[in-house]
């Protein structure tokens, strides 16, 4: 067997081994590579300035599971950095159980950085419900309706910052964080019935599909993958809302140099299918 | 005539076929030219950094100005008990306005109370009212440092009330009852015995060549019907699917597995598969074991496919459903045990990765088109058609419509907004697919 | 009748809840509202089927013995000890137990109930590690499929390369000093916001009109493959 033949019968393991060490790499020796702000990634920004500081709040649904959390997490503690450094209100949704513990999880990360924020004051969190598209629609009725109380138990009633919410005309921005395609259905439900301004932080697999409603302006802005988080953190970090280490951004090193480690596996796969099948057509001709 | 004929007499006409089709580097270059003019014409500019604010913010209140021309109104098209006010928001060069407040009372002079706060970015409020109360507003601007401006003129009398019809969606109405006549009038026509015309499409007609292979392989058929719920439309056609595939399977007696996520779904699963072994006449051959349920959770269900597909390696696996993440953790698995695959899936973010480890690919709206060609039922052929027709009256609209734009935009070009006839055309068109 | 009784709901509540949207008069919202608490009701109820259809399972896969039944005591006892520690202990907020424990044995956690405890330091990296085999998948499916068969091929392989070589800051730096219309993240948001949109308009237009004739045939009863084999 020819060495381009051996090439193109290379054990996965070893194509495995290379991206691993692609990506493990970079985070022993960060390059600090510069990172440029797309328009959707600012039009999220924009819109989240847009909030008035004590006044109507920023929602944020955390529809995604653990498994999307490398890409998210930073998207969603980027956003509670941004929001709570500049006085401005989040509530807090889950339409999936594992969301409702990941937004426990980012609040439990980042009200540290904050002492004088308080729940019912300048955050709420509603936690989980079943339900999807049915959540989506009652919230647009009545909030109360659906969450009667807090994730810790307190009623809404009692809570100060809920006194004027009630449904989706009270709430100044909605940002979607999700892997799968719920940002379709806020965009369906609240978006189209109730004319809710929405935003999507989401996979980059995912962004892709997104760019349709990104166009028509039914998404205000997005946030996509991890380089979507780190555009923001760069962002909030500008604007001197956070000195917090900017997650996102010491992950695109090791991306950067694992998409170059791709790039080079399918030029070295291509010469060796074209080698081999160059010396199949001269075998074929010497012994034909 | 059928659909067949008109097809193949308009292809004929078709001047691109003769040439693009016979001649590969014509077509090459053709595509190169398609994709690389208009990046050249219309290429974006990169981001701008925005400018620093560097006027002074005014010291005195008098400096801020109110909001004018307020309005109340009751808020069209809702059950009632809400009037929205607008109002115009007042020019703010400093970037000083934070929001505005809106008060409300029952009577025009006096007794006027807080009921709202918004964002600068806003004119517009919906304020919670009780219906037949009369209300009057007024609105004044909030600045950063939490001072007002003086209060605008007070607005007219508003009074809510509800309304019984949503004028707002005539035209999704309009467009329920032309897609209901048009599938009543397909399914009407398609009972009368007439032949509909549906393309060929290779992953549903691979269906049986892959059950064919396991059998001769004596190796299973893996069937992954998706990972959604019954409430999915792309986990209704994959169990649409999954009837023929399992009759095709008790035909040549061989055997099927059936991994579900959800146990909704594998009960209706199970319950399909044994009325297939029925149908072909082998009762006895159905084993409750072949339709079972793994776990709810995503990745722990691919871990657990993956380790039935490197076990029992099957000849033959289909993924045919909603997927997500999890698609090309079972697509290459799949890949790599040598089996030929055939997936079909509406997720449209999962479909290149199918494309890339699967043998066949049914991608969209044919995933939702199978129960109609595998049975060629009908009635099931006449509701496709009614799709069909349907999107043909969505393409005419685009393809009008992005003329009308182009020669509004090319021929009006010294206008700011283009001809007005063609420009209310354009505005009507929008008008009839806003909901 | 077992086929009746389902075909005849799904017909009346799908045209009742059809005519219900164009009416926005409080009776219809009334109902309206009532009907997406009683579907909440209902999700509600399929969790519990799913987790006694989980359970099931599992025990009967021990009893028998079967392949991995080792695996299935994991899962029951994982599945046991969660929900206690949640009832128990608190989801969210700590209950009085939770309290009296952590000042009882001086616990040091950092979360506020020992369920986020489990749900930060097992479940969250387990779904990540899991998520994160994509990236190998990728990159073995990537050098085992894209090659340059054929002209199509050849365009996927181009836009492959530029987009994931613009999608990164390393792609940046390496066209920096190019001019503006040549530079790699411009291109990717053109080719993300004009051939890729289209693509995927295309296609969501097509499962949309297929959703609703789906949709409409369920209602009419046309399609009744949800309801299990059979005619």
């Amino acid at each position: 067997m020819g060495f381009w033949e051996k090439v193109m019968r290379l054990d996965r393991r070893w194509v495995f081994f290379l991206i691993a060490l692609a990506v493990l790499i970079p985070f022993l020796k960060p390059l600090r590579l510069p990172i440029s702000v797309t328009k959707p990634v600012k039009d999220i920004f924009d819109e989240v300035e847009k909030v008035p500081p004590e006044g109507p709040p920023l929602l944020i649904g955390t529809d995604y599971a653990p498994s999307t959390a490398p890409e998210l997490d930073p998207m969603l503690y980027a956003l509670l950095r941004h929001c709570f450094a500049t006085k401005r209100r989040v509530m807090l949704v889950a339409l999936y159980p594992q969301g409702a513990g990941m937004a426990q999880a980012g609040l439990d990360n980042v009200l540290p950085e904050f002492p004088e924020v308080k729940s019912g004051m300048d955050y709420v969190f509603l936690g989980y419900q079943p339900g999807i598209g049915s959540v989506i629609l009652q919230m647009g009725e009545e909030i109360r309706r659906v969450f009667p109380t807090d994730a810790y138990g307190v009623s809404l009633d009692s809570l100060p910052m809920m006194e004027y919410i009630h449904n989706y005309d009270d709430i100044a921005f909605m940002m979607d964080l999700s892997g799968s395609s719920v940002p379709m259905l806020w965009v369906m439900y609240a978006g189209a019935r109730y004319e809710q301004r929405i935003g999507v932080g989401t996979t980059a697999v995912s962004a892709a599909q997104y760019y349709p409603f990104l166009n028509t302006g039914q998404f205000k802005g997005m946030l996509g993958g991890l380089k979507g988080a780190a555009e923001y953190e760069k962002l909030i970090k500008k604007k001197g809302y956070t000195e917090a280490r900017k997650v996102a951004t010491i992950g695109m090193d090791a991306q950067s140099i694992a998409h170059l480690v791709i790039l080079f596996l399918i030029i070295i796969g291509n010469i060796a299918f074209f080698a081999s099948k160059s010396h199949r057509k001269k075998t074929k001709l010497t012994s034909g | 005539m059928t659909d067949r004929l008109i097809f193949d007499r308009i292809n004929r006409w078709i001047i691109w076929e003769r040439i693009f089709v016979r001649n590969r580097a014509f077509k090459a270059i053709f595509l190169i030219f398609l994709f690389l003019f208009p990046y050249l014409i219309f290429a974006q500019e990169g981001m701008e950094e925005a400018e620093q604010n560097t006027l002074a913010p005014p010291d005195t209140i008098a400096e801020i100005l109110s909001p004018t021309e307020i309005k109340a109104s009751d808020t069209p098209n809702d059950a009632g008990e809400n009037i929205t006010v607008q109002w115009k928001s007042p020019e703010d060069e400093v970037g000083v306005i934070v929001g505005y407040e809106i008060f409300r009372s029952e009577e025009k002079e006096t007794g006027f109370e807080i009921t709202g706060f918004v964002g600068k970015a806003t004119e517009e409020f919906k304020n919670r009212t009780q219906d037949g109360v009369e209300y009057y507003y007024k609105v004044r601007t909030k600045t950063k440092d939490a001072k007002f401006s003086p209060f605008s003129e007070v607005s007219l009398v508003a009074v809510s009330r509800p309304q019984f019809f949503h004028t707002g969606r005539i035209n999704v109405l309009v467009a329920v009852l032309v897609f209901v006549s048009l599938l009543m009038f397909f399914v009407s026509t398609a009972k009368k015995g007439k032949s509909l015309f549906i393309r060929r499409i290779a992953g549903l007609d691979a269906l049986d060549e892959a059950v064919g292979r396991a059998t001769e392989m004596g190796k299973p058929i893996l069937y992954v019907p998706g990972l959604s719920s019954m409430s999915d439309v792309a986990t209704i056609a994959s169990i649409n699917i999954l009837g023929p595939v399992a009759k095709k399977v008790a035909e040549y007696e061989s055997t099927i597995l059936v991994p579900n996520r959800d146990p909704i779904v594998m009960t209706v699963a199970r319950q399909v598969v044994k009325e297939s072994f029925l149908e072909a006449g082998k009762p006895d051959a159905f084993n409750e074991d072949m339709v079972f349920f793994l776990t709810d959770s995503q990745f722990g269900y691919a871990a657990a496919v993956d380790g039935i597909m490197v076990r029992e390696k099957p000849a033959t696996n289909l993924f045919l459903g909603m997927f997500w993440a999890e698609s090309l953790i079972l697509a290459e698995t799949g890949n790599m045990t040598g089996a030929i695959q055939i997936a079909g899936t509406d997720a449209v973010a999962q479909l290149p990765f199918f494309v890339t480890a699967c043998d066949y690919t049914i991608i969209g709206e044919e995933l939702y088109a199978a129960s109609a060609y595998l049975s060629r039922t009908p009635v099931l052929v006449g509701s496709l058609k009614a799709q069909d027709m349907g999107k043909a009256v969505l393409i005419i609209i685009m393809i009008a419509m992005f003329l009308l734009a182009i020669v509004n935009a090319v021929f009006f070009i010294a206008t700011d907004t283009g001809n007005a006839f063609l420009s209310r055309i354009i505005s009507f068109f929008q008008g009839l697919f806003k909901v | 009748m077992r086929r009746k009784i389902p075909l005849t709901i799904a017909f009346v509540f799908g045209i009742v809840m059809i005519i219900q949207f164009f009416i926005p008069h409080p009776v219809s919202r009334d109902f309206y509202q009532t009907m997406l608490d009683w579907r909440i009701i209902v999700i509600a109820f399929t969790y519990i089927l799913a987790v006694s259809s989980l359970i099931r399972i599992h025990i009967n896969k021990v009893r028998r013995k079967k392949t991995g039944w080792g695996f299935s005591y994991v899962t029951l006892i994982s599945l046991t000890v969660t929900a206690v520690v949640g009832v128990i202990g608190g989801c969210f907020q700590p209950t009085q137990i939770t309290t009296w424990l952590i000042e009882h044995f001086n616990w040091q956690i950092e979360q506020r109930t020992v369920l986020m405890v489990i749900f930060t330091y097992i479940q969250i990296p387990m779904g990540a590690t899991m998520f994160s085999l994509l990236a190998f998948f990728i990159a073995s499916a990537a050098f085992r499929a894209f090659k340059a068969r054929n002209l199509t091929a050849i365009i996927l392989l181009l836009t492959a390369f530029v987009v994931m070589l613009g999608r990164v800051p390393i792609g940046e730096l390496i066209t920096k000093r190019l001019p503006e219309v040549l530079q790699l993240q411009n291109i990717v948001e053109w080719i993300l916001n004009y051939p890729n949109m289209a693509a995927q308009r295309g296609i969501l237009m097509g499962v949309g009109l297929g959703m609703m004739a789906t949709a409409l045939k369920i209602i009419l009863g046309i399609e009744r493959g949800y309801l299990g084999g059979g005619d």
